[in-house]
């Protein structure tokens, strides 16, 4: 979307650069297809072993291009504009025994949607047949998807429950803390360091940044009293300069982390990717911990002391700012590590990845009640588990809009939220 | 380089019909946030009603142009309806999260593919404008800045449409009722003792600021002839809000010359940069890396406004929707 709109813009404004430095059309670039900014790409593999040398063609808006399939079975074919295109393989080239699968669709439409690169799967193999309707497997593969996607809204969730709780700062900038962790492991292990080592300086990376972000900005901001919704405005602009910056770093395409493709577990009649059960289990065990802090420890305390009323948490002996730099710090842990197991979730990094779930994020902080840690943790798991079995009677590109739906009817008859306190709030 | 070109670059921006419907919509915001203290998130959602609503109508049941706006007109009424009677009696924070929301379920909405022959899912929708350039009174020619006929009634539109919502909403903010209005901005409590109904009042608010919206969204739209759903995301919201908090969000005059400016330092930053990376001066960032560098410094832009100077260039540092 944001890449959409800036071309929009830049076009708007002067004569747009990046398309007329886009070569005209030409009917086979074979060779230069690396030279448009727009691609078609996909994988080809049968039963997990590439396919290379099968021969796929894009027609559309004027022109026709064509890629062969590498060794490890992809292609790729540069297209001069964002439309539609009719995509074909050509089935004469595929290897012996090899077949599309049943209801595989050749030719087949791909377009565009705010992104430069669209990708199209065509899958082989006899017997397989696509997009099978089984509802009993869907219900419990669905389920714990959303269980796994509930767990890492509510690690973030949580973060911006226990800011806004300690600060009623609603934090548009929480989304690029969510990207900012998923960034770094990107670039580190880009850097050629082991993958536990770029996980954990990532999370140090993002506490890092909530720590510094609190004593440069916010805590001086509040020191000058400054209002709630002139806080709420200039969280705003840090997520839009911020989010820039990550994209002038970090470019716009989506990138994978390592091990982001996993194999499926069986669970007899359904199957989960390894990587959405890891991300379960990773996010229950940091939620419980944070559960345990919050309930057991003095720093735990003290922060729903300051959550609950900081001028009486404060006259009682608290150190309101030091548990506010505390609550940053952990925030930023815990979106970094949202960040990280969305990546994988997705599965890819883009610099608008957290932008993508903030409100998703918002929606279950505010189902479970604004400023409770537990409810955050409750209406993050709605969320996520709706937003999966949503796509059991919605298309997939509505999913989002259920759980957006439904947070907006539960604020017309529970404005506190699910566990929130009943007072007013009008 | 040519310093002429680009200022005349920024100067031709200030007056473009993007600029006009950047101005309509902020005005739209000043009326929600500024006089009543409406934290509306969700512009660019009405906007998007706006510009579909007279796109569909069109194109699905060949309305005439004026039938067409009033369809438009009567949607953004009702998107405000929907989204103040949840709302309304909340506090600020849930206005916000909620308008912002219904925002991106509308644009989700009109990007779904089932959806497509209506809305023409992320293509969106276009060749809509026709009947609007029908009612074109200037011959052909050449108008001055170079424009055509059809770039010349289109600015003349949209800013007529500006200045007359500019004059509506001063007379109604100088009105009893505008005055009402301020009042709940700063005390609701205050004004719903004096047996005022400010649930009513803040939805009136919300339906006039929204109609702005629509109006805006169609000004926006109908110069391009198309309308896509990624130019109504929640980054056009937040460029509204750039442009009211520059002009002064309690004032007349200071939405359109918030968007004036906002559109100007665009058009200078980008053209210096490109300039200046053309003629190889600067070679450490190309022109994609140099169009993102300037919203980097929207942001800030954005950051730095609501820190240093909340009131604005017109505003009156007394008369804030905040303390």
């Amino acid at each position: 979307m944001v890449a959409a709109l800036f071309a929009v813009t830049v076009s708007m404004l002067l004569a747009a650069p990046a398309a007329e430095a886009a070569p005209t059309p030409s009917p086979a670039p074979t060779g230069s297809q690396q030279n448009y900014p727009n691609s078609i790409s996909g994988l080809l593999r049968n039963n997990g072993v590439p396919l290379k040398g099968v021969k796929i063609t894009a027609k559309g808006n004027g022109f026709e291009g064509s890629a062969t399939s590498a060794a490890n079975g992809s292609w790729s074919i540069g297209v001069p504009t964002q439309g539609t295109y009719t995509v074909e393989l050509d089935t004469g080239t595929l290897p012996q025994g090899v077949k599309l699968a049943e209801g595989e669709k050749n030719p087949r439409e791909v377009s565009f949607s705010n992104t430069s690169n669209v990708s199209t799967l065509f899958v082989f193999g006899q017997g397989i047949v696509v997009q099978k309707v089984d509802i009993f497997s869907q219900v419990p593969e669905r389920l714990v998807a959303g269980l796994s996607f509930g767990l890492l809204l509510a690690l973030a969730a949580v973060g911006l429950s226990l800011i806004f709780g300690t600060t009623g700062l609603t934090n548009f900038a929480h989304g690029e803390m969510v990207t900012l962790g998923a960034v770094l492991v990107f670039g580190l292990s880009a850097a050629g360091l082991p993958f536990w080592i770029c996980i954990i300086l990532a999370l140090i990376g993002g506490g890092l940044w909530g720590y510094l972000q609190d004593a440069a900005l916010w805590r001086p901001l509040r020191q000058r009293g400054t209002g709630l919704v002139p806080m709420m405005i200039v969280s705003i602009g840090l997520a839009l300069a911020v989010r820039y910056i990550i994209l002038y770093n970090f470019g716009g395409a989506t990138q994978q982390l390592p091990y982001s493709q996993s194999p499926q577990v069986n669970f007899g009649s359904f199957a989960v990717s390894q990587n959405t059960l890891v991300s379960l289990a990773v996010s229950l065990v940091v939620l419980l911990g944070v559960a345990f802090l919050l309930l057991r420890t003095r720093v735990g305390k003290a922060t729903r002391a300051v959550a609950d009323n900081p001028a009486l948490a404060a006259a009682s002996g608290i150190d309101v700012d030091n548990v506010i730099r505390i609550v940053w710090t952990v925030g930023g842990v815990l979106a970094a590590l949202g960040g990280i197991l969305w990546a994988y979730y997705r599965p890819g990094v883009t610099f608008d990845m957290g932008q993508q779930i903030l409100l998703l994020i918002f929606a279950g902080v505010t189902l479970g009640g604004l400023g409770t840690v537990f409810g955050a943790l409750v209406g993050s798991l709605i969320v996520g588990v709706l937003v999966e079995l949503s796509t059991l009677w919605l298309d997939a590109d509505l999913k989002y809009v259920g759980a957006l739906a439904i947070m907006i009817i539960v604020l017309l008859f529970r404005p506190q939220g699910i566990l929130g306190r009943r007072e007013r709030v009008g | 380089m040519n310093f002429l070109d680009i200022l005349g670059g920024a100067l031709g921006e200030m007056l473009s019909p993007t600029t006009a419907a950047y101005a309509l919509a902020a005005l739209g915001l000043a009326v929600h946030f500024g006089y009543s203290g409406l934290l509306n998130f969700g512009q660019a959602g009405f906007m998007a009603v706006g510009a579909y609503a007279f796109a569909v109508s069109t194109l699905q049941w060949h309305v005439p142009f004026i039938v067409g706006l009033l369809i438009a007109v009567v949607c953004a009424v009702i998107f405000a309806f929907i989204l103040g009677i949840p709302t309304l009696r909340l506090r600020a924070d849930y206005l916000a999260i909620v308008t912002i929301a219904a925002a991106e379920i509308l644009r989700y909405i009109v990007t779904t593919n089932k959806l497509t022959p209506l809305t023409g899912s992320a293509n969106g929708l276009a060749a809509f404008e026709g009947g609007f350039f029908d009612l074109n009174p200037f011959p052909p020619g050449t108008y001055p800045l170079g424009m055509s006929n059809r770039d010349f009634f289109v600015r003349v539109v949209g800013w007529v449409v500006v200045a007359l919502a500019c004059l509506v909403v001063w007379l109604l903010m100088r009105s009893p009722w505008g005055r009402v209005l301020k009042g709940i901005r700063e005390d609701e409590n205050a004004v719903r003792s004096l047996g005022k109904n400010v649930y009513a009042y803040k939805m009136q608010a919300l339906v006039i600021g929204g109609v702005l919206g629509a109006l805006a969204g169609m000004v926006f739209t109908l110069p391009r002839g198309a309308v896509q759903p990624a130019n109504y995301g929640t980054e056009l919201t937040f460029f509204l809000y750039t442009c009211l908090l520059l002009g002064g969000m309690a004032t007349i005059l200071g939405p359109v010359i918030g968007a004036m400016i906002f559109w100007a330092v665009l058009s200078l930053t980008q053209g210096i940069l490109y300039g200046l990376i053309e003629s190889g001066t600067v070679t450490f960032i190309n022109t994609v890396q140099a169009g993102q560098l300037r919203y980097i410094l929207v942001g800030v832009a954005l950051m730095l406004l609501m820190i240093f100077r909340p009131q604005g260039v017109l505003g009156n540092k007394k008369e804030l929707a905040f303390a």
